[in-house]
């Protein structure tokens, strides 16, 4: 850089020379100001998406730099919402990126004070084979008034209004498959 | 709706800022009361009181929209001369047996016809309908009816609807007692207030004019809480306000979800698209099914396409004519096998195992201790979400650790907590609360261990799977029953997985729930479903949402270049429908009601329906189309059948069949009322289901001793700022500062009364729980004048719980688990408690406190429970 | 009305932008709150229960861009937006000892006025406050060194430090959004286009059409607060539109810029200034005739 340009962004030199005499606007701007961009134009994707609270069902835009979520603001093409979003969309951001996401699996042995890490491999296999123990203890075939019922009261499960139609349908699919019938969610809440 | 759907509130401001009215009624006066033109507050619980008064408003002063009423409704129908109403049995309908606190629904039915409803229903033994009917029955056929009759129809009717034991007059009669001055004595609503809600909303309604009503939880969670609906589809229907565009009846929901989990079912009762789950007494293999559960006339009279087709898609090859398809693949009801009973269930020492998938009940379901008692007893506890929720952690730091009900080091309960993913970190739909899916990308991947759910389900299954199927692992475990793990081994259960953490591709599972034909194509239309296991569809009424192979939900075309419709955004069930019931927003004769409400019409040069909407039945039905007598099923519908999913293509002002608890809604009582019913001798819905004495105490209610005990009525809510039990909202800085603690909402007159301050603390106290929050006196809360009595109502959020940045007493401590009957819903809408001022008791103390108050009002293991 | 941005020197400047808050539209849900903070990554700013209503942000400062005030008011209002009901209803006097008249509950969302003449940008002596070309005043945060001048200078309690920080920070209008021609996002994310964005000209028009419409359905209170040019900040960049007096709302009545009359200090000062350096000048001469 030469002489001259350093000059230049010297703001006294800009303010006398320049038509900012006030030396308020433009020959104020700092070096940071000029580098300003809003990070949603330097994003690599935008990925559509729907907003995770309220069944409204209003379109977030997903802005994703670096395999990084940078930004999630309203999708102004959806005929629902028009890009607008309320206090709890507008945090989306914070819900999905924010410091109060678990990321490792925790484990809490039976009579235990506190809680142990455990690998997720490790953690489903576990869960399937205490599935298939729960599964078993709480089978009937037939009910006590001698009934077919072939089902399981063994294990029961509660969620669903929060997850996608596919999920729901892979939980419903395998835990009817598996005899469960207290499979319940928020609907009945 | 300002509060929970602000941006769904944007409509309602526009079309305010274009006319329209708004008239919010609500106990409190919130954010939607601010912009609304009229707020009228009620008393919680006494909802069709005050819709009831409307009906009788509209029937006594010839309001209705008479050719809408005559062409698509059953107000012309005679009823059986058995039916006996409220009006004749001091509040309840005939056929209750009050030994087994449940009705025999056989005289409400249609004269002549057979009706059967739940189908099937009267040729079984009165245990046998109890348990069927405890199966939550009424709920099947989510968006449509029961059968009205077994052969070909025959219903008699009396166009002039005069006919004495014609729906009209019967509704006519039974909202007689629904006077102004009733209206104001029981929901505290001056006959002034209520005079100008009739005049407004029957202003605005007719040929040229729709008002449309919109609801949430307020409406759901009572104990007759799907009768307040009812009452609500009456008057809309009489109205003419039903199928056509500005009208309807809105359900606003709470999740991104909660319509997808109930289309396609997280829900005990149902398989996905409505279906009902089979049941010991009336399913013991397809036929008796299908004979139990199809109704003759209308789409439900293709269930058995439906349900062969779902049976394809779970069970593929293995499921053939010749094994019913492997129906016996499904498990069996023989009752209520919802939430609460779960609990019981899990509190009895049979459930053991417990996934709790997004959902916090520790804090997020009525009387959250039981909650957590029951999760103290199971084997092991699975929790997948985003934080530390309350679910996860109550074995640590719950309440009944600090109550010295439960000590840590005693409690066998194995936890495993399991990080999920977000919505921007997997592919998937969701349905929106009009029945919209709309696909949500994945942006990145999950960190760490973080998985979605679609991913744990499936990998679980693969786990489980290859351990059944592994003869070392079985005979490790000795599990010799090969028959028991068939239904799971033969399940298909093969989906290509993608990514980093070999998640399995989400529009694999869209396009198995679309559903194949007999070459592997996609099927566009659930008229398409065969009934002979040559198509397999894993939800018939998403059936087309892959259509083309082409993910219907992701479309995206921008609303501002399409008409106000906008059907190519996303993809609404049935069949891209945007307006259920849209034959009703033309005239019998296929013309428009107005010009200024026209929806869809009858094109007779084109012969065919022409509109902005997917019409309701085949495009090429004209108005006039008369069925073959012999036709069964969507082919039995006549050209004037609006209501096509009904069995007599007919809005029902009066329900034959399909509710548990009366053909026409009645006002009772919430469980807990510091108030009488001054309509009848009844004082409750004399079927609500109640828990096992044991498990729960309930409160007396006026006229019986102690009812002074409990002189207020709190009610429950949610906040703009908050979700729900706050796992998406508690732990995030950006809306905890913005609500960051727990209040109740009180008037000054009975922050007076009581001693409360603005800022202090206060307890409220029912028969389950105390909790302490702090207190917002405002003129918001008012006290309404009911019976000649000032009642005092108290606001509580019930969003907060111990853990997260903004901490504080869960509302759910103080609810009962007394639930609809129909739907097993629980009832925290309307709960008489005591308010004082002053922190609640800690450590033992708080139990001794609640101890204190059931002696007080004398509580013991009847109260409550009169029928 | 003078264009900030060429009085400032800018040679032919894009429009001057601005928002309009119409407050009578405002459900109060704090969605501009959140976006705010969300976009520029503003920290936590208190987790206390205020007991002002449901404002539990209490203002503006250097944490919070955007607060929305709520206010639950009792009198003699007819029909209109933000109140209980149209026809003298038996609600409001049918509570014995309660006040005649409708419940309102008053909401608006407040925001720096990116004022025509600014106090803030006037006093600070680093150059970090700075008249864009868009007309607003920004704070640049990596010139600031914290002196605080421009915190008792505006006349509105805008402008704050940050705790633990020492920097001045405020609104910006998203000057960062804007000179990619975006919206700000507190505008943006508005479910019900309470805060609307755009060229202040065509916002003033837009406001006194609404005022008018207001007015004309009886809301005899509704006002338009820093629309006007010669009000005492020349007119602000960021106006409302109100549905009672702006103290309601916690809003100064008629605030003026608080360097007013600094250019005639500064003459009085030059004067001075003239008279005593010819006074030394005097002296000098004097003394050396001595």
């Amino acid at each position: 850089m030469g002489w001259g340009d350093l000059l230049g962004r010297w703001p006294v030199w800009r303010q006398l020379t320049g038509a900012d005499r006030t030396g308020r606007g433009a020959a104020a701007r700092s070096a940071a100001t000029d580098r300003l961009r809003p990070r949603t134009a330097d994003a690599d994707r935008v990925v559509k998406s729907i907003c995770p609270y309220c069944a409204v069902g209003c379109g977030q835009n997903v802005y994703v730099r670096d395999g990084k979520v940078v930004q999630i603001e309203g999708d102004p093409d959806s005929p629902i919402s028009r890009g607008r979003l309320c206090p709890k969309g507008s945090a989306t951001l914070q819900l999905t990126t924010g410091p109060a996401r678990e990321t490792r699996v925790l484990y809490r042995r039976p009579h235990g004070t506190e809680w142990e890490r455990l690998d997720l491999d490790t953690a489903m296999d576990m869960i399937a084979d205490r599935v298939i123990k729960a599964r078993r203890d709480g089978w009937q075939w037939t009910d006590d008034e001698g009934r077919r019922v072939r089902r399981t009261l063994g294990f029961a499960s509660l969620g669903g209004a929060t997850l996608d139609n596919e999920e729901n349908y892979l939980i419903k699919k395998l835990f009817t498959a598996l005899g469960a019938i207290q499979i319940e969610n928020q609907a009945r809440i | 709706m300002a509060e929970c759907h602000p941006v769904g509130f944007q409509w309602v401001m526009e079309a305010k800022a274009r006319g329209a009215t708004v008239i919010h009624v609500d106990p409190r006066f919130t954010r939607t009361s601010a912009m609304a033109d009229l707020h009228v507050p009620l008393r919680a619980g006494s909802d069709i009181a005050f819709l009831g008064g409307l009906i009788r408003h509209v029937l006594e002063n010839e309001k209705y929209f008479r050719e809408y009423v005559l062409a698509y409704t059953n107000a012309a129908t005679i009823v059986s001369e058995e039916f006996r109403d409220t009006e004749d049995l001091d509040g309840v309908f005939s056929g209750l047996d009050p030994r087994r606190r449940a009705y025999d629904f056989s005289s409400w039915r249609y004269e002549d016809a057979e009706v059967s409803a739940p189908s099937g229903l009267q040729e079984m033994r009165p245990e046998e309908r109890d348990r069927v009917r405890g199966a939550a029955r009424g709920e099947k056929h989510g968006s449509g009816g029961a059968e009205v009759s077994a052969g070909p129809m025959r219903i008699r009717t009396d166009e002039t609807l005069r006919h004495p034991r014609c729906v009209f007059q019967i509704l006519r009669r039974h909202f007689a007692r629904y006077t102004p001055e009733t209206v104001e004595r029981i929901c505290g609503i001056p006959q002034e207030t209520f005079a100008k809600v009739c005049e407004l909303i029957t202003e605005n309604s007719g040929r040229e004019r729709t008002t449309a009503f919109v609801y949430s939880v307020g409406w759901t969670q009572h104990t007759v809480g799907v009768q307040y609906i009812r009452t609500a589809a009456i008057l809309q229907t009489l109205l003419g306000n039903i199928g056509r565009p500005g009208g309807g009846i809105l359900a606003l929901r709470g999740h991104a979800s909660i319509q997808g989990s109930t289309d396609i079912p997280t829900l005990f009762n149902l398989l996905p698209g409505y279906l009902p789950m089979p049941h010991a007494d009336r399913g013991r293999d397809l036929e008796e099914y299908l004979r139990a559960e199809t109704v003759r006339k209308g789409h439900w009279g293709n269930m058995r396409s439906y349900l062969v087709s779902l049976l394809k898609a779970w069970w593929g090859e293995a499921a053939n004519a010749d094994n019913d398809f492997c129906f016996d693949h499904l498990p069996r009801l023989t009752g209520d096998h919802g939430t609460y009973r779960t609990v019981l269930a899990q509190l009895d020492g049979v459930c053991k195992g417990y996934f709790l998938l997004g959902e916090n009940p520790a804090v997020g379901s009525a009387n959250a201790r039981l909650q957590r008692l029951g999760m103290a007893k199971l084997d092991w506890l699975v929790v997948r979400d985003f934080s530390l929720i309350e679910s996860a952690t109550w074995w640590k730091d719950g309440p009944e650790i600090e109550t010295g009900e439960l000590r840590t080091e005693d409690i066998g309960t194995e936890v495993f907590f399991l990080p999920a993913a977000a919505h921007t970190e997997k592919s998937g739909s969701f349905t929106n609360t009009q029945r919209l899916l709309q696909w949500h990308r994945q942006a990145v991947e999950p960190a760490g261990d973080a998985r979605s759910d679609l991913w744990f389900a499936f990998e679980l299954g693969r786990r489980i799977r290859a351990k059944l199927a592994d003869p070392a692992y079985r005979e490790r475990h000795g599990l010799d029953d090969v028959e028991m793990d068939r239904p799971v081994l033969e399940l298909t259960w093969d989906y290509p997985t993608e990514g980093r953490h070999g998640e399995p591709d989400a529009e694999a599972v869209l396009a198995e729930i679309n559903g194949r034909d007999a070459a592997g194509r996609p099927l566009s239309s659930y008229l398409e479903l065969r009934p002979d296991g040559s198509t397999s569809c894993g939800c018939w009424i998403y059936c087309g949402v892959y259509a083309d192979g082409v993910n219907q939900a992701d479309r995206r075309r921008p609303g501002s270049e399409q008409d106000w419709v906008a059907a190519e955004w996303g993809w609404a069930w049935p069949m891209n429908r945007r307006i259920l019931y849209n034959r009703a927003s033309a005239d019998p004769a296929g013309r428009p009601w107005s010009e200024r409400k026209a929806y869809l019409r009858w094109d007779e040069s084109r012969r065919r329906w022409v509109g902005p909407d997917v019409p309701d039945f085949d495009p090429a039905t004209p108005p006039d189309h008369e069925p073959p007598p012999d036709a069964t099923g969507p082919e039995a519908l006549s050209g004037t059948d609006a209501f096509i999913m009904q069995a007599d293509g007919k809005a029902w002002l009066y329900a034959p069949s399909g509710l548990v608890d009366g053909p026409l809604p009645a006002h009772y009582e919430p469980q807990e009322s510091p108030f009488a019913n001054p309509l009848y001798g009844q004082r409750r819905n004399p079927v609500r289901s109640l828990p096992p004495p044991g498990r729960e105490h309930f409160q007396p209610s006026d006229g019986e001793r102690g009812a002074q005990v409990f002189p207020y009525v709190a009610t429950t809510y949610r906040l703009t700022e908050h979700h729900t039990a706050g796992g998406m909202s508690r732990w995030l800085p950006r809306l905890s500062e913005l609500q960051p603690e727990f209040f109740c909402e009180v008037s000054p007159e009975l922050a007076r009364e009581r001693g409360l301050e603005h800022l202090g603390w206060a307890t409220v106290i029912t028969a389950r729980s105390a909790i302490e929050a702090r207190v917002l006196v405002t003129e918001r809360m008012k006290p309404l004048r009911v019976q000649g009595r000032w009642l005092h109502q108290i606001g509580l959020p019930y969003h907060w719980g111990p853990n997260g940045l903004t901490t504080g007493d869960a509302a759910n401590e103080l609810a009962h688990i007394a639930l609809d009957p129909n739907v097993h819903i629980q009832e925290v809408k309307a709960l008489a408690c005591d308010i004082r001022p002053g922190r609640r008791p800690r450590g033992r103390a708080l139990r001794e406190l609640v101890e204190e108050y059931r002696r007080r009002a004398g509580i013991d293991e009847q109260t409550g429970r009169q029928m | 009305m003078s264009d900030p941005a060429a009085d400032t020197g800018y040679a032919d400047p894009p429009p001057r932008m601005g928002f309009f808050t119409d407050t009578s539209v405002c459900i109060g849900c704090k969605a501009c709150e959140v976006a705010c903070k969300e976009w520029n990554a503003i920290p936590e700013d208190g987790m206390e229960l205020t007991g002002m209503s449901y404002d539990n942000t209490a203002g503006l400062g250097a944490s919070t861009w955007r607060h929305v005030a709520f206010v639950e008011r009792r009198g003699p209002v007819p029909a209109g937006p933000g109140g209980e009901g149209g026809e003298p209803s038996p609600q409001g006097a049918a509570t014995p000892g309660r006040e005649e008249g409708e419940l309102r509950w008053l909401m608006a969302s407040d925001v720096c006025k990116h004022c025509t003449h600014a106090a803030c940008l006037d006093v600070c002596p680093t150059g970090a406050l700075f008249r864009t070309e868009f007309g607003t005043v920004v704070v640049q945060e990596d010139v600031c060194n914290g002196c605080g001048y421009c915190i008792p200078a505006c006349p509105y309690g805008v402008i704050d430090q940050r705790r633990g920080d020492g920097r001045a920070w405020k609104c910006t209008l998203c000057y960062d959004r804007i000179s990619t021609g975006l919206e700000p996002a507190c505008a943006k994310a508005c479910p019900t286009e309470s805060i609307q964005y755009g060229p202040v000209e065509e916002l003033r028009e837009r406001a006194a059409s609404r005022l008018a419409a207001l007015q004309e359905a009886g809301v005899r209170q509704a006002r338009l607060y820093g629309a006007d040019p010669d009000d005492g900040v020349g007119g602000a960049g960021a106006f409302f539109l109100l549905l009672d007096e702006p103290e309601v709302y916690g809003l100064p009545p008629d605030p003026v810029v608080t360097t007013r009359d600094l250019p005639s200090m500064w003459r009085h000062a030059a004067v001075a200034a003239a008279g005593l350096l010819g006074a030394a000048v005097l002296a000098c001469l004097t003394g050396r005739r001595r």
